[in-house]
């Protein structure tokens, strides 16, 4: 290779495509927690429930031959197993933080249980890249915009109908009510019990088809440890966003770069092993939690205010 | 909803009646067959001291709590709420004490947060809550935030919420209490307003001076029983009010002529600081408390009050500006070094900053001088309990034993034991913030008592209270705090509540 020379156009090309495509993935797993922190519940198990979307969504699509039922099957799982934190921390009012560590790792567990006759398995259902015609033939912009996963796009639109919901309709406003002042969304007749446990069942939901997007997108098949902690990055996401679903979106662009990076320092000549850079998206996530706490020091919080904090009706 | 079909509710002359409602709480009745009539279109006033058990029947109305025995009529039909929200669309609205808003929504959010179209046109609601704002005459712009606003407006904007709801009974709980007298004044020329309307409100309240001014009639709670109900309060005068209320004739206190000597005992120069939110809390702030005086801080909550009172016992740091005590800078002392050079504090958060609430009495009441109480390392339990015990009877605490925890206590015994710790210590100068909110009246005289008798001991003594009445009855001087800022002072006679109500809203006479 002719150093500094050649401009490497093809790499950079799949560079972007990579990073819209690890950036939808993980989009939709931070969207899932945004909701679910909007109306006031920390749920950190988005790790489990995104290894529950990856196998469950293999395991389905694989039985049942199409990759959409796998995905339906996926948000199905992970919504039920969303709910064994809506039990703890929503209807008995535990703590957020405790229950959500022990989902992840139950989540985390179960899934490695249940994969394990599908593991290495070579999938013949997966989604393919959509191809639209003449859009997907512009030189550049063709491949990194419109030749990727239909769950991409899914992604996009799923985006679009969390910001309508949370700021156009009477049901956001009464979920952001919720994690606001849950007090006073009680008090204007709203159960406050009821639009969290739909938030976390929502939250539970997007995080599995994050977790689908892996096993049957960006990776097709089940591997241990597949999702990889990213299930942490969609967390730290929503803190870097400012639980905005807009600001959100750009973040998980920006981890999608970081994630799609370290598998090609070498068609861009850049130092280090590429192991060192895959740490890049972990040491982005604890760059934005230290950014994130130190700003939160010097000014109102952009956070929900009634984040992690369980709601019982007053009774004197 | 259960309403009798064979009741006309446009017949009834009465919007609300309460009958026979009992309500018990863990170790407390509040409620024991208590009464209530309200007419329609008429202002009724709900009177009664703390624990008397107004909020009680009050969220027994509005449908917070259930009752054990006793009947709900609303505008002639018999009601059983199972909700806040059952009260609302039966048409009763409740404007809270502590508000129910949600800080980082607009008014118009807060406004439609109960009852909105499926999908919201932000600009069409705005409209909407624009217009009937100004039907009743309530100034409030839809589009602010209401962390924004003052707490005036945020009054407002709960009034909106029932209005919006279509609430023919308002319940107002102690709606003047974050108010200046001004803001008082409008709400009276609102809720007259409404009861014009034809719809029906509901004044609970201490004062009586309010109660006279602005309600038609007064239903008197003491001890959770009806003693007077639906009074003409046309025909009575405070002091049957009063009367009425306590049970016996009120006991006022008598204030000694005030003192001559006057050395200088706290001096507070050019004080700037900051508030929680890192904002400007108190601007170049100064004043000086003599000995044997009561200096009395009046003002409209978050005005620069608990930063000042933060500031000066040590919680808090100053951005410039000096605090000397006995011309000693303390300024920069800790609060360990200020109690020592003889400063007290009796903190508005009471249990939290004053008190541990879940320690004993005894803890508690060592807290400040735990380090006399010792044998060695360890505390001394033996001497710890001695002096637990003086406090305990000198100042009348009532508890069952010292190791109780005191989180068992009730608020007037809680701050028995605060003040009693605070005034133990011998100080020269006390700072009292907020010292006798929410306790009942005879709370209220014993504590009030103790900082009259440490002034005629020559003890400086510098309250903050909100509460106007509090001031004028025991303050030789009282200071104005508004915006951070000492907004003007007034000296005995000169004091009166009209012009320091203006002082409080940031306009002096």
């Amino acid at each position: 290779m002719i150093v500094g020379l050649a401009f490497p156009e093809t790499a950079l090309i799949g560079l972007l495509f990579a990073a819209i495509q690890f950036g939808a993935m993980i989009y939709l797993a931070s969207l899932g927690e945004l909701i679910a922190e909007r109306a006031g519940v920390l749920n950190l198990g988005v790790e489990g429930m995104m290894a529950m979307g990856a196998v469950g969504g293999f395991v389905f699509a694989i039985e049942t031959g199409s990759p959409w039922l796998g995905l339906l099957a996926a948000s199905i799982v992970g919504a039920l197993v969303a709910m064994i934190h809506g039990l703890f921390a929503v209807v008995l009012g535990a703590n957020q933080v405790v229950s959500g560590l022990a989902l992840t790792i139950f989540g985390v567990g179960l899934a490695n249980f249940w994969g394990t006759d599908y593991e290495g398995l070579r999938p013949d259902v997966q989604f393919v890249d959509v191809d639209l015609g003449p859009l997907s033939d512009i030189a550049w912009i063709g491949r990194i915009f419109f030749q990727q996963s239909p769950l991409a796009y899914l992604a996009l639109a799923l985006g679009c109908v969390a910001w309508f919901g949370l700021n156009r309709t009477r049901g956001g406003l009464a979920l952001r009510a919720a994690g606001e002042s849950a007090a006073t969304a009680d008090t204007a007749g709203h159960s406050v019990v009821g639009l969290r446990l739909f938030a976390v069942a929502i939250g539970g939901a997007l995080a599995a088809l994050g977790g689908a997007y892996l096993s049957l997108s960006i990776s097709p098949g089940w591997t241990v440890g597949v999702v990889a902690g990213r299930g942490w990055i969609a967390v730290a996401l929503v803190i870097f966003g400012a639980w905005k679903v807009r600001r959100v979106a750009l973040g998980a662009f920006l981890f999608g770069l970081a994630m799609a990076l370290p598998s090609r320092t070498e068609s861009f000549d850049l130092p280090w092993h590429p192991i060192l850079w895959s740490m890049l998206p972990y040491l982005l996530t604890i760059a934005v939690m230290i950014a994130g706490a130190l700003i939160l020091r010097n000014r109102p919080a952009d956070a929900p205010a009634a984040l992690g904090v369980p709601f019982r009706r007053e009774e004197r | 909803m259960d309403a009798d079909p064979l009741v006309d509710p446009l017949a009834d002359p009465l919007a609300v009646e309460l009958i026979g409602i009992h309500k018990r709480f863990p170790g407390v009745v509040a409620n024991a067959g208590t009464e209530l009539k309200v007419k329609r279109g008429s202002i009724h006033a709900v009177l009664g001291e703390n624990g008397a058990g107004k909020s009680t029947l009050m969220n027994v109305l509005a449908g917070v709590y259930r009752p054990e025995a006793g009947e709900v009529r609303v505008l002639g039909a018999r009601r059983v709420f199972a909700s806040p929200s059952a009260a609302l669309a039966a048409g009763v609205g409740m404007v809270h004490q502590e508000f129910r808003l949600v800080p980082t929504f607009t008014v118009a959010e807060n406004v439609v947060l109960g009852a909105a179209t499926r999908v919201l046109h932000m600009g069409t609601v705005e409209k909407q809550v624009a217009d009937l704002a100004q039907r009743f005459s309530l100034d409030v712009d839809p589009q602010r935030q209401v962390w924004q606003l003052s707490m005036g407006e945020r009054q407002r904007v709960e009034i909106l919420k029932a209005l919006w709801r279509a609430a023919e009974i308002l319940i107002l709980d102690e709606p003047t209490a974050v108010l200046t007298p001004q803001e008082a004044d409008e709400l009276g020329s609102i809720i007259r307003q409404m009861a014009n309307d034809g719809r029906s409100v509901i004044f609970i309240s201490h004062k009586l001076h309010e109660v006279k001014q602005y309600c038609d009639e007064a239903t008197v709670l003491r001890g959770g029983k009806t003693v007077a109900s639906s009074l003409k309060v046309e025909d009575l005068t405070s002091p049957q009010l009063a009367e009425l209320m306590v049970g016996d004739a009120t006991h006022t206190i008598r204030r000694p002529e005030p003192t001559q000597a006057c050395a200088t005992l706290l001096m507070v120069e050019n004080l700037h600081a900051l508030n929680n939110r890192k904002l400007p809390a108190l601007r170049d702030v100064s004043l000086s408390v003599h000995e044997g005086e009561i200096v009395g801080i009046a003002g409209v909550a978050g005005n620069g009050q608990r930063e000042l009172a933060d500031v000066i016992a040590g919680l808090r740091n100053a951005l410039s500006g000096s605090v000397r005590l006995f011309d000693r800078d303390i300024t920069n002392a800790s609060a360990r070094q200020r109690f020592r050079a003889g400063l007290s504090y009796i903190p508005e958060d009471r249990v939290g900053v004053g008190l541990a609430v879940q320690l004993s009495i005894t803890d508690n009441a060592i807290l400040r001088s735990y380090r006399q109480h010792r044998r060695g390392p360890l505390i001394a339990t033996d001497r710890a309990k001695a002096f637990c015990a003086e406090i305990v009877s000198a100042f009348k605490v009532r508890a069952g034993s010292l190791d109780q925890r005191i989180a068992e206590l009730s608020g007037g015994n809680l701050q028995r034991l605060l003040v009693g710790r605070e005034l133990t210590a011998e100080p020269s100068v006390i700072v009292a913030s907020q010292p006798t909110r929410g306790l009942d009246v005879q709370g209220v005289t014993a504590i009030q008592e103790l900082l009259i008798d440490a002034r005629n001991r020559g003890l400086g003594v510098l309250l903050i209270s909100e509460d106007l009445d509090e001031l004028l009855a025991i303050s030789d001087r009282i200071l104005v705090m508004h915006g951070g800022r000492i907004a003007a002072q007034y000296v005995g006679v000169d004091a009166n509540r009209s012009a320091i109500g203006l002082a409080m809203a940031g306009e002096p006479a």
